[in-house]
């Protein structure tokens, strides 16, 4: 155990290299993973790094390992994660629904390319977002962000740590592949001044503890294996003691719980950055790679005299349904910007409830989306709203 | 669309020669010891050793926003392929470098302001080949202002691996002094120019 796992300073890196450095920065020990562009270079940094700071990486024979070794890590009491893109996600989707039932901590870093099936492995996509909310099957809630930057690779994987410890869920970040090979300036700041959220621990004896008991923010006191609680994990629907029980009303309890704990504290979970919204006409809506072109494409049209405002989504699940709800009331439209052929912008329709146009722009994926089809699609949606 | 005081470099040439390495240098030296902002973006296809390679690098005084390189200001092309892949994308008063020996320029705009190095036989003759890569920095250093000289070469001495620190040193001031010289040439042809 040579290495500093926070490496305070101004680093030129890309934004795999700054999520793995985000993540030992969150106090991350353990990752199990398969490689794959393009995500290959988070795992070739943890196994760089993680022996430095006495952590553990394992190269797992596939995804469906992967996931489930990082579940066990949790168990285990480390902080773990996995990074994987498109195919991979699919395959740790099962154990991705394990981790939501038996609330485990834990974060997936998705580099997003596009697909569906192979697709376009060294090209960017976004088009896993709506597989990151619904991919496992039932009901569940999850956590997910989306970083547009290397900067925000480091920022965001630490914000992915501190909510998956607090909420004691799986949390995703969703990249894509030009903000995880892009290299730019990231800024480490010292270990003093990064804010960590540690796991709750039971304070009361094992003879009492109950695993699965929720305190009033609905989340449970989580007690790692070897501790000397009684554990009992399972993806069975279970009682507050961990047992399976099998009915309706059981189910009614666990899941309830599963879903409250982060819709009742989705306005403390979401995050996102407004810009020129108050009178604004029209409002740009984005997340990862395309709230850059979003922002340029927001900031010439005000150049041009339109009114336009943008937000970026920094938290995309859960979604941000006050703030849009709202906001309807009072523009003419709202575009979302994104690299599928439209995921988020039917949770921006759902939100706008009829009150404002709401239009999209995008394509397929394999490149990012430009600031100039962006710039033409708000004065199109203009010209259509008058 | 790029704002007006991004400026963009495109650096071509083939798997092998250092091309990202020279990206990942040149946005180090911006960011790093310049106080500016940099991106550097990679093609990134399935190409290998041989094959075309570019790097992208925006450097400016103010955020970023869209990465995408689409009107280079400045075009450095180590091979062929890359020059003739690139070379339409240069804006008109561009700045275009190319290796001497590894590229065989066609007509020029004449608004361009066009250098060339034999930087791979300088790096030759200094023993790697592998730092033509280097020598072709010092030689940015020298005729153009996109990053200072100093950090420039600090950047590339923080990059490289610490053994071939001396010999990379030697090929970046090799290419620098190049650059220098044929800056001081050009600046007595036109002062003669002036006088005649």
């Amino acid at each position: 155990m040579s290495g500093q796992a926070v490496l305070t300073g101004i680093h030129f890196i890309n934004g795999d290299e700054a999520c793995c450095e985000g993540a030992l920065a969150a106090g991350c020990r353990f990752f199990a993973g398969y490689p794959i562009t393009p995500a290959t270079e988070i795992a070739e940094g943890m196994s760089r790094r993680l022996p430095e700071v006495g952590g553990i990486y394992i190269q797992m024979e596939d995804e469906l390992a992967a996931m489930a070794a990082v579940l066990g890590g949790s168990w285990g009491g480390a902080k773990a994660m996995t990074s994987t893109s498109g195919p991979g996600f699919s395959l740790m989707m099962e154990n991705i629904g394990l981790g939501a039932c038996t609330e485990t901590p834990c974060v997936v870093c998705n580099v997003q390319r596009a697909g569906p099936s192979t697709g376009l492995p060294t090209l960017v996509g976004q088009a896993d977002m709506m597989q990151a909310r619904w991919g496992s099957h039932g009901d569940y809630e999850i956590i997910a962000i989306s970083p547009s930057s290397p900067q925000e690779m480091f920022d965001f994987t630490i914000k992915a740590f501190n909510l998956a410890e607090q909420y004691r869920v799986p949390v995703m970040i969703m990249a894509d592949e030009v903000v995880g090979h892009m290299t730019e300036r990231v800024l480490i700041p010292p270990a003093k001044g990064i804010k960590i959220v540690n796991r709750k621990k039971p304070s009361i004896s094992p003879k009492k503890y109950m695993p699965y008991k929720p305190d009033s923010d609905y989340v449970t006191p989580m007690a790692n294996f070897g501790d000397g609680y009684h554990m009992h994990v399972t993806g069975l629907t279970h009682d507050e003691r961990g047992y399976p029980v099998m009915d309706s009303a059981t189910q009614e309890q666990m899941i309830s719980r599963l879903v409250k704990k982060i819709r009742n504290n989705a306005e403390k979970i979401i995050d996102y950055d407004a810009y020129h919204i108050e009178n604004a006409d029209v409002v740009v809506v984005a997340y990862g790679i395309s709230a850059r072109s979003a922002k340029r494409a927001v900031m010439d049209a005000r150049e041009n005299g339109i009114k336009a405002g943008f937000i970026k989504l920094n938290t995309v699940w859960p979604f941000p349904e006050k703030l849009f709800n709202e906001l309807a009331g009072n523009v003419k439209a709202m575009i979302m910007a994104e690299i599928n052929m439209g995921q988020m912008v039917l949770e921006l329709e759902r939100c706008a409830a009829g009150q404002c146009l709401v239009r999209l722009v995008s394509h397929a994926g394999g490149a990012i989306i430009k600031p100039r089809s962006i710039l033409e699609a708000i004065q199109a949606t203009l010209k259509e709203s008058s | 669309m790029a704002a007006s005081k991004e400026k963009e470099i495109v650096i071509t040439g083939f798997g092998g020669q250092g091309i990202i390495l020279t990206g990942n240098i040149l946005g180090k030296a911006a960011v790093i010891n310049d106080n500016k902002h940099a991106i550097m973006i990679q093609s990134y296809g399935p190409e290998a050793r041989g094959g075309a390679c570019s790097s992208q690098v925006i450097i400016s005084d103010e955020e970023i926003l869209s990465p995408s390189v689409e009107e280079p200001q400045v075009l450095i092309c180590m091979n062929q392929e890359g020059y003739d892949k690139n070379v339409e994308s240069l804006v008109p008063k561009g700045l275009l470098v190319w290796d001497t020996d590894l590229v065989e320029t066609s007509e020029l705009d004449p608004s361009w302001t066009t250098y060339h190095i034999p930087s791979t036989r300088f790096a030759e003759e200094m023993g790697n080949k592998m730092m033509a890569n280097i020598v072709m920095l010092g030689f940015l250093s020298s005729i153009s202002e996109l990053v200072s000289v100093e950090s420039l070469k600090k950047a590339v001495l923080s990059s490289v691996p610490p053994r071939t620190k001396d010999n990379n040193s030697k090929a970046f001031d090799r290419g620098r002094e190049y650059g220098e010289a044929i800056l001081k040439s050009r600046s007595k042809q036109d002062k003669n120019r002036g006088q005649a």
